[in-house]
């Protein structure tokens, strides 16, 4: 019961994330690039999703970590790591290489598989196969 | 600057993210952090496995649902060439497992939760890309790279 109420909260979370990447045409690629290029014709749409994300989020954390606990689970979520080490830093150079390469980062990459476009579906295969690879590694590395 | 930016449309997008996110954390405890849930996918069974695809397949279908009410498709404008884009996939999804997040889990949520390792991260990735696309569009574009 517990279980399903969880799932279907975690649906339309989804559903929410979905709509607000596309609406706010964060989807395209071109829009994305277009803010990274600070020394081009600079487009400050990201900026505004940005912001308008944090505006709810910012003030809705703080409230909610006012809880001890979430409504529906049993603890936050926290990761375990709170230093910045050279994986935290080595992680965001490869991230931002891949994300200035061609605009797009994991969020909008998968609403993006229901344009069913080829570019698109081709960039998101290649972003599973690296989490996978990293999946190896984490597996034997650590 | 370009006056082809959009001003309402990317708030409320971006309102809408931020109540996303903000409801996954107050009613499940969870980080709303895409390369986190997508990965974490692989590799999970039972409820863990089902609420990461029931998200992601809402994500899918939130963008479907805004095309289907608006009538018109998000426009996708490429400017890279395959290979680049194989290249680029790679490096996003071992880049940000390697580094525990992305735009979201780093950027929207991260920063609400007032993470110093977020927004270093957050630091880190956007100037690297600042600089990915300066280096692309304004000096190897003049010698025919994209």
């Amino acid at each position: 019961m517990a279980n399903w109420r969880n799932e279907s909260i975690a649906a339309v979370c989804g559903l929410l994330f979905g709509i607000g990447l596309n609406f706010s045409e964060m989807v395209n690629p071109a829009r994305v690039l277009g803010f990274l290029d600070i020394t081009g014709a600079w487009d400050p749409t990201l900026a505004f999703v940005m912001g308008g994300a944090l505006l709810v989020t910012i003030p809705g954390f703080a409230l909610a970590r006012k809880r001890l606990k979430p409504l529906f689970a049993m603890d936050y979520s926290e990761p375990a790591n709170k230093l910045v080490d050279k994986r935290l830093v080595a992680g965001a150079v490869l991230f931002g290489c891949g994300w200035g390469l061609v605009g797009l980062c994991p969020g909008p990459a998968i609403v993006n598989i229901g344009t069913l476009n080829t570019q698109a579906l081709v960039f998101v295969a290649a972003m599973l196969a690296g989490m996978f690879i990293y999946g190896i590694s984490a597996g034997k590395g650590h | 600057m370009t006056d082809d930016f959009i001003v309402w449309p990317a708030l409320a997008g971006g309102i809408l993210i931020g109540i996303s996110a903000f409801m996954l954390y107050l009613l499940n405890g969870r980080i709303a952090g895409i390369s986190g849930i997508t990965g974490s996918v692989l590799g999970s069974s039972g409820h863990e496995f089902r609420w990461r695809v029931l998200f992601v397949g809402g994500m899918v279908l939130g963008g479907l649902l805004v095309t289907w009410i608006t009538g018109k498709p998000p426009q996708l404008q490429f400017d890279s060439s395959l290979l680049f884009t194989v290249v680029a996939g790679l490096l996003v999804g071992f880049g940000t497992r390697l580094g525990s997040g992305c735009t979201s889990g780093h950027g929207v949520c991260g920063l609400a939760r007032l993470s110093k390792r977020s927004l270093v991260s957050m630091l880190i990735f956007m100037g690297v890309a600042i600089i990915t696309v300066y280096l692309k569009r304004h000096v190897f574009a003049e010698l025919g790279v994209n």
